[in-house]
């Protein structure tokens, strides 16, 4: 058997070819899965890519959040389906409420792309399982807004309850609270998170192969 | 619209005055218009000849030199398309093909920097999808006036911002470009954009217009005013009544996002095989893709111009040909195709409308709510004039010549020559780039392999066999102003070895030539001279100029600016996974260029090629003294293809650990910035004087990092070749150390290298 791993392409997604090959790197099967259609096609855990869906020309994510698809994968992902937002992906999640706060313009006002060291903070996820926690590994960034922000009371929550799943380990790029790069929801299924994963899964084409855990974590979770 | 002009009204009334004069036409050539339709043109028919003449798209001052590139052409098999097409077609390998161009958009990014250089991106990616290829990369070759400006200050951040927001959003990594800054460009930026595409052979489309009954359908943005420079001039001087158009800013608006859907919607209708010709819109939109369609074709195309989805109701014929809305395609085809056709559409959210079909009258005719408003022979509009400008070289090149930099003082002691370096690498051209492309997203699509702050960028195209292609840009406005022919030679030169320098081999050229006003002869000599070097040189070095603009009237007044070629060279990648990148790094265990698990000891450093005390137009002379005279280096052709081959085989053999070109600043610079991208020093003594070791620019040179153990079969390699070389160092430690004068840590030579963009640009 197979894990059999979703990935949106809203349009303007950029990065939902290069989720699909981290997946099959990590040994599962990507599933395209179409903004306008009702349908999860029966896979096991969801990626939302990167990119600009709707050439985020209102707030990030805003539209996107709309779009049919949603309407199934949000209560799926209610009742425990693994989500992965990743970069554009994680502010639909979290315009679509499945996380909380918001990302909003970098702190420099200029997008940024950056190898980064992170630190995994949260090594119990249903997508850093692959992890240790304190683990540091390096990612790309790439984005103009991923300053992520809460109010005091929410980041005072996130960090209680282990839902702050990985930070910024080298110094901040964008300005995020609390160096944060990656939230998770009280259940630990869904995740989103501002640094690349899929880029960094082979040193040829990214900075180093740390990214892959996210994958084959989910990948073994599903298989367990 | 009663105002609007007739082709029946035009022969009623054949003594109205016109206003080419202000659409840019002379007398002769409204003349000429007039002789070919046999009665004064309508509006809209001036308006098409007008923009289809201009400079811009007729090429008419400069194209009886660029027959040179095809006329003196080396011989190549791996071409498919050559010039004259939307972009040049070359065969990789495996069933690959590859299409590249480079464009400017030079005066939009002076008037409105963040979208003129924004659509300069969206326009040569249309380019490349028109080919019948998905875009899978772009680089930026960008040049402004002094960097302590206040009007850099302007411009800079915007044109950043542009190419960022437009090509981050296409989802188009940037690869590489170049960055560089000299008075001479004040007030005329130079912003010239490279796009490559990648395609299966026969996914190759053609720009034409054939199969009489085949429909025409225009797709993609709706047609506004922007980009509308001239046709409120001709509305408003001819016939009045139409100043209810309100005036907008002839700077166009990019919408990436639309591009990007336009993108999918295309390799989906190629796919499915719906398209008989396509093009792309670009400058002079409606006007020229009809017109060029049609010439290329059969020559018949009837043009309902009322059809044309509008996001103005205002505009009228004129307008509507002239108007240069971005993010909008045309396409030829087959009636029992149109359903499926405007289906593909749909389904990514594309506008389209049936503007039109192919007939077999030859000629183009253009109706407006029933009335003809162009009749005409599309090919009397697509082949514009021809001119052979008066070219003179200028009266200052003796004297340019004579002031040579043998005469400047050079440091003398170890001080001098450190201080020299680090003034070199903080200096704005040579400075680190990362506060421009940190802007730009590298990483998207997933097969970049090397990019910017590398000698060249690299992408995979084929990951089961590591097949991938190699591009670099390269112009040097000082070289050329000393002397065009060898400055053009120069910058070919350079990109060339720069993609050798990946373990690539180069295997065509694209150019974007900037020049000042062809009225002046003395620019007209530059560009005569920068032409006849690049074919002399592309014939030299056996690889074929495939495609390219020119841009003239880049200049303020009477003041040009330096003759800028910029020359972009592909090369092909047998195995991506044995690039070579510029960094020395210690043994890491990694794969490919940071080294090999189990090496011992150290890399040794060779410097390839021989040196000579060339100093004009070279940084040196430029930062230290702000001196431009004396000869630039003397290109040696044979000996960079003798380089590039050695490289290649030593890639291949796996010898090597790091190879980085060596162009402006030197050996000195090269070796500062290997140190610094791998993060390990080196130590090197130099033979000869120190200063013409360290700061020469002779061209057809390169530092290797070889391999422990390796030595003994690269320099045999390099003998096989005809390369001379040096074993001068080896690489390790935290400083760069020139035995006998210097030594700078790495920790103070990243500061002063990183400090100087962020301190100017914030």
């Amino acid at each position: 058997m197979t894990a059999r791993v979703g990935v949106i392409t809203f349009p303007g997604s950029l990065d939902d070819g290069e989720a699909g090959r981290a997946v099959r790197r990590a040994g599962g099967e990507p599933v395209a899965l179409w903004h306008a259609q009702r349908d999860l096609r029966g896979v096991d855990a969801v990626i939302l890519p990167g990119g600009f869906s709707y050439g985020d020309y209102l707030r990030c994510g805003a539209i996107a959040r709309f779009a049919p698809v949603m309407g199934e994968l949000v209560p799926a992902a209610r009742s425990g389906l693994p989500v992965l937002g990743i970069c554009n992906g994680f502010q639909i999640l979290c315009e679509a409420h499945l996380l909380p706060g918001a990302l909003t313009r970098n702190a420099g006002l200029r997008f940024v792309t950056r190898d980064l060291r992170l630190r995994v903070e949260n090594a119990r996820t249903a997508w850093t399982r692959a992890y240790s926690d304190g683990e540091q590994i390096t990612v790309p960034l790439k984005s103009g807004e991923g300053a992520y922000a809460a109010d005091a009371g929410t980041l005072a929550d996130l960090r209680a309850a282990g839902q702050i799943v990985i930070s910024y380990a080298s110094g901040n790029p964008n300005g995020s609270a609390d160096d944060i790069a990656g939230v998770c929801n009280a259940a630990g299924n869904v995740v989103g998170l501002m640094p690349h994963p899929e880029h960094a899964v082979s040193s040829l084409t990214g900075p180093s192969a740390d990214g892959l855990g996210f994958f084959t974590s989910v990948v073994a979770g599903v298989l367990a | 619209m009663s105002h609007v002009d007739t082709v029946s009204r035009a022969a009623a009334a054949p003594d109205t005055p016109q206003p080419f004069a202000e659409l840019g036409l002379t007398e002769a050539e409204y003349g000429r218009i007039v002789a070919t339709l046999g009665r004064r043109p309508t509006a809209a028919e001036l308006a098409l000849y007008s923009v289809m003449w201009s400079e811009h798209c007729s090429y008419k001052s400069s194209k009886v030199y660029l027959r040179q590139f095809a006329d003196k052409a080396p011989p190549s098999s791996a071409l498919l398309a050559g010039i004259g097409h939307n972009a040049g077609v070359v065969d990789i390998g495996l069933g690959y093909a590859v299409t590249f161009k480079i464009e400017s958009h030079n005066h939009p990014s002076y008037v409105e920097p963040h979208q003129g250089a924004a659509t300069g991106v969206g326009g040569i990616v249309r380019d490349i999808l028109a080919m019948g290829a998905r875009p899978v990369a772009v680089m930026d070759a960008i040049r402004f006036g002094a960097a302590d400006a206040p009007d850099t200050a302007r411009v800079l951040p915007g044109v950043v911002s542009g190419i960022a927001s437009y090509g981050n959003c296409l989802g188009l990594p940037n690869i590489g470009g170049e960055l560089d800054f000299d008075p001479c460009y004040a007030g005329n930026p130079l912003v010239n954009a490279l796009c490559v595409g990648v395609m299966r052979h026969d996914d190759l489309q053609v720009a034409a217009a054939t199969g009489e009954g085949n429909q025409v359908i225009l797709f993609g943005s709706t047609t506004g005013p922007d980009g509308v420079g001239g046709a409120s001039v001709l509305a408003s001087a001819v016939f009045g009544g139409s100043g209810e158009t309100a005036k907008r800013p002839s700077v166009q608006v990019g919408d990436p996002f639309m591009e990007k859907l336009l993108v999918e919607c295309c390799l989906e209708l190629f796919a499915r095989g719906l398209v008989v010709g396509i093009q792309d819109l670009g400058a002079a939109g409606v006007a020229c893709a009809t017109t060029e369609l049609a010439a290329a074709g059969t020559g018949g195309m009837a043009v309902r111009l009322d059809a044309v989805p509008l996001r103005d109701p205002s505009l009228g014929p004129p307008e509507i040909l002239m108007s240069e809305s971005q993010e909008r395609m045309m396409a030829v085809v087959e009636p029992a195709r149109v359903a499926e056709f405007l289906d593909v559409c749909a389904k990514w959210d594309i506008r389209s409308a049936v503007i039109g079909e192919v007939t077999g009258t030859g000629r183009l005719v253009m109706t407006w709510h029933g009335e003809t408003v162009v009749d005409l022979p599309p090919g009397s509009a697509a082949d514009g004039p021809e001119y052979q400008r008066p070219a003179e070289r200028g009266a200052d090149q003796d004297a340019l010549a004579a002031d040579d930099p043998a005469a400047l003082p050079r440091p003398s002691d170890g001080e001098g020559l450190r201080a020299a370096l680090l003034a070199l690498l903080s200096s704005p051209g040579l400075a680190d780039k990362s506060w421009v492309t940190e802007q730009y997203d590298r990483y998207v699509r997933g097969d970049t392999v090397l990019a910017m702050g590398e000698d060249g960028g690299l992408l995979r195209i084929d990951e089961a066999t590591g097949l991938g292609i190699a591009l670099a840009t390269d112009g040097n406005g000082r070289y050329c102003k000393l002397d065009p022919y060898l400055g053009t030679q120069l910058a070919l030169s350079e990109a060339y070895r720069n993609v050798a320098a990946t373990g690539a081999r180069p295997l065509a050229v694209t150019n974007c030539l900037n020049f000042g006003s062809p009225a002046d002869p003395a620019v007209m000599w530059q560009f005569a001279e920068a032409v006849r070097g690049l074919a002399d040189g592309c014939a030299a070095l056996g690889v074929p100029v495939t495609g390219g603009n020119v841009s003239f009237y880049n200049q303020t007044g009477s003041t040009a600016i330096h003759p800028t070629p910029v020359i972009g060279v592909l090369g092909v990648h047998d195995d991506v996974r044995r690039r070579l990148a510029i960094g020395f790094a210690s043994p890491a265990g990694d794969d490919g260029a940071a080294g090999v698990a189990g090496e011992v000891g150290a890399a040794s450093i060779v410097l390839l090629g021989r040196t000579e005390a060339e100093f004009g137009g070279s940084a040196w002379a430029h930062v230290r003294h702000g001196h431009l005279g004396g000869r630039p280096p003397a290109p040696d052709l044979d000996a960079e293809q003798r380089l590039a081959r050695l490289l290649a085989a030593a890639a291949e053999a796996g010898l090597l650990s790091a190879a980085h070109d060596l162009s402006d600043g030197g050996l000195a610079v090269a070796l500062a910035e290997s140190c610094l991208r791998g993060g390990t020093g080196c130590v090197v003594r130099l033979p000869g004087d120190p200063f013409t070791a360290l700061f020469s620019e002779s061209a057809a040179r390169a530092i290797v990092a070889v391999r422990p153990g390796a030595e003994a079969p690269f320099q045999a390699l390099c003998a096989e070749h005809g390369v001379p070389e040096a074993s001068i160092g080896t690489i390790g430690g935290d400083e760069l150390v020139v035995e006998g004068a210097f030594a700078i840590g790495l920790a103070e030579l990243a500061a002063v290298h990183t400090q100087t963009l962020p301190a100017l640009f914030g």
